[in-house]
């Protein structure tokens, strides 16, 4: 009965134009809401679970990649609207940062079309998140499990930040918001590295931004989420331009329904997350990081199924 | 509706195969027995994939003078395929020697009205590449340690197409109405190329193919899905504008609509 009805459901099938398959409907919708209630319990962007599930269900990575960009654009206007009104937004570091987005995402996509026409894309993109995921997870589950014990503790938190060399450096400019006096090179060298990651990786990269956000920049956690989303809706932005400019790698389609499911699982996602404790969701999302880059590693090493690949070259349309 | 031509499928058919019955005994009538023993068409030359499009059938029905066996072949339009073999390297299975083919035909589909193995001899089915394993594939180019193995390659190629229901020994069967009309129903599956394809019929006595006719077939995308493709590839910038447009007024549209509770 169940059964009949899943099938049912799932027939509704649609064909998308750029990922020349067709594919189920609900399916679109459960995914986008699922990885979106994650992605609104946790205040990430959602997008490096997004992208190996869609590569699993059939898209080819190259047009996940592309169209999961586009989709990263939707979320975070929806979310960055929020902190704005709350002047949680550090509009001068989000533009240093952007300034590196660009830059990296620009190299990012030259890359991506280069190892493309070498039939390399698919192993980067598996090993890109695989080593990304797997070091971040790993900091974020050691970081949370100190501080589930200092909760304990009772002790107090550790110092906002410490002074390093990186402190040094020339072009020394005040972020008002952020309270700190620090080179604009530092938060323009993390986006030029987030921003070469999320063209090649298909993601915002809030999961690599926020962290480099809050320990090697040392900014105040209000403000992080709010200014992440900021500037990754102009890298997004913009990788979904040369993506479909460069590689023709954006479903207009697949993206719609990705982000109806998306923006409504994170509504969902964001009331119950408010209800939990920061240190055990810190510890749930770095746990379930570690998870899917395993998998990931799990299908890069184990024998594959098909030691074959098969690329089709021009001259069918 | 995925149908270009939309009337009725039975009708269709039987006024059709009676409009092709008459014109194919006028034919044999008036012409000298030289001339074609079989005569076939196609329901619709034009397969129109939509967004809702889920795989199609098309039916290829005709004629011939005298009893025989039927053979039908659908030929997708012919490409050059790249095939990787993935090889450990450091732990981890990467794309490493490569083949190229060419003359590979993008999709390949055979129907008849008895198994070919009872129909012809295998050099006749060889010479009209019938069957899947008989296709001929050009090597193009070849990774120099690759040579030896080149079989391999094209065997893994023929696999998955055939996996992928790209490449099958059966699409369909020719059945026959009384000793001279026949029909049969060809399927499309949902991952169906696009581009122009050809049905051949085969008319088949005694172990050999004595007449031939060759039916165009255009696949094509149609209607919105078609557009976008176009319009993606032909404008990716304006396209890649639209596209952050749409999503950057989905994105505060879903802003508005949540911010109320």
């Amino acid at each position: 009965m169940l059964g009949a009805l899943l099938d049912w459901l799932l027939s509704f099938q649609i064909y998308l134009p750029i990922a020349e398959i067709s594919i189920s409907v609900p399916l679109l919708l459960a995914l986008g809401g699922g990885v979106g209630f994650l992605s609104g319990l946790f205040g990430v962007g959602g997008g490096f679970l997004l992208t190996p599930l869609l590569i699993f269900i059939g898209i080819p990575p190259a047009v996940a990649v592309g169209t999961q960009s586009n989709q990263v654009v939707a979320s975070s206007v929806s979310g960055v609207l929020v902190h704005w009104g709350r002047g949680n937004v550090d509009f001068m570091m989000g533009v240093a940062l952007l300034i590196g987005g660009v830059f990296g995402s620009s190299i990012g996509i030259v890359i991506f079309s280069l190892l493309k026409h070498f039939g390399q894309i698919d192993v980067v993109i598996a090993i890109s998140y695989v080593v990304t995921l797997g070091a971040l997870g790993l900091l974020m589950l050691v970081e949370s499990i100190q501080a589930l014990r200092r909760v304990r503790r009772k002790a107090p938190p550790r110092k906002l930040h410490q002074h390093t060399w990186a402190h040094g450096l020339p072009f020394k400019f005040r972020f008002k918001k952020s309270r700190l006096y620090i080179s604009a090179l530092l938060p323009i060298a993390i986006g030029a590295m987030v921003g070469l990651m999320s063209a090649i990786m298909g993601v915002g990269g809030a999961f690599m931004l926020v962290p480099a956000m809050i320990y090697l920049l040392g900014m105040p956690t209000s403000v992080v989420i709010g200014t992440s989303l900021f500037q990754i809706i102009f890298v997004s932005g913009y990788v979904t331009i040369l993506q479909s400019w460069q590689n023709h790698a954006v479903d207009i389609l697949l993206s719609l329904l990705l982000t109806v499911g998306s923006v409504v699982g994170a509504q969902i996602g964001g009331r119950v997350g408010v209800r939990l404790p920061g240190e055990q969701l810190r510890f749930l999302l770095a746990s379930l990081i570690v998870l899917m880059a395993l998998l990931l590693l799990i299908e890069l090493v184990r024998h594959p199924a098909e030691l074959y690949a098969i690329t089709t070259l021009g001259g069918l349309h | 509706m995925s149908r270009a031509v939309s009337w009725h499928r039975p009708i269709g058919f039987a006024l059709l195969a009676t409009a092709l019955l008459a014109t194919a005994f006028l034919a044999l009538a008036g012409r000298p027995a030289a001339a074609k023993s079989i005569v076939a068409d196609i329901d619709h030359h034009l397969i129109a994939i939509t967004t809702d499009f889920s795989g199609d059938e098309v039916l290829i029905f005709g004629a011939v003078d005298q009893p025989g066996d039927v053979v039908m072949a659908l030929w997708g339009p012919l490409t050059q395929v790249q095939v990787h073999r993935k090889e450990r390297v450091a732990g981890i299975w990467i794309n490493r020697q490569m083949v190229t083919f060419g003359d590979v035909p993008s999709f390949y589909g055979l129907a008849s009205s008895r198994p070919l193995a009872d129909i012809l001899t295998p050099a006749a089915l060889d010479q009209y590449q019938l069957g899947v394993g008989r296709l001929q594939i050009k090597t193009l180019s070849a990774d120099s340690d690759t040579l030896q193995e080149v079989g391999d390659y094209q065997q893994a190629l023929l696999q998955q197409r055939e996996k992928a229901s790209l490449y099958a020994d059966k699409v369909g069967r020719v059945n026959f109405i009384g000793d001279t009309l026949f029909r049969a129903n060809l399927r499309l599956p949902s991952t169906v190329p696009t581009g122009k394809f050809l049905v051949e019929v085969y008319l088949v006595r005694n172990g050999e193919i004595v007449d031939a006719q060759t039916i165009p077939l255009v696949i094509s995308k149609v209607g919105f899905g078609a557009d976008v493709y176009r319009f993606a590839n032909r404008h990716g910038f304006a396209y890649g504008v639209v596209a952050l447009i749409l999503s950057l007024a989905l994105g505060w549209l879903a802003h508005l609509i949540f911010r109320r509770r």
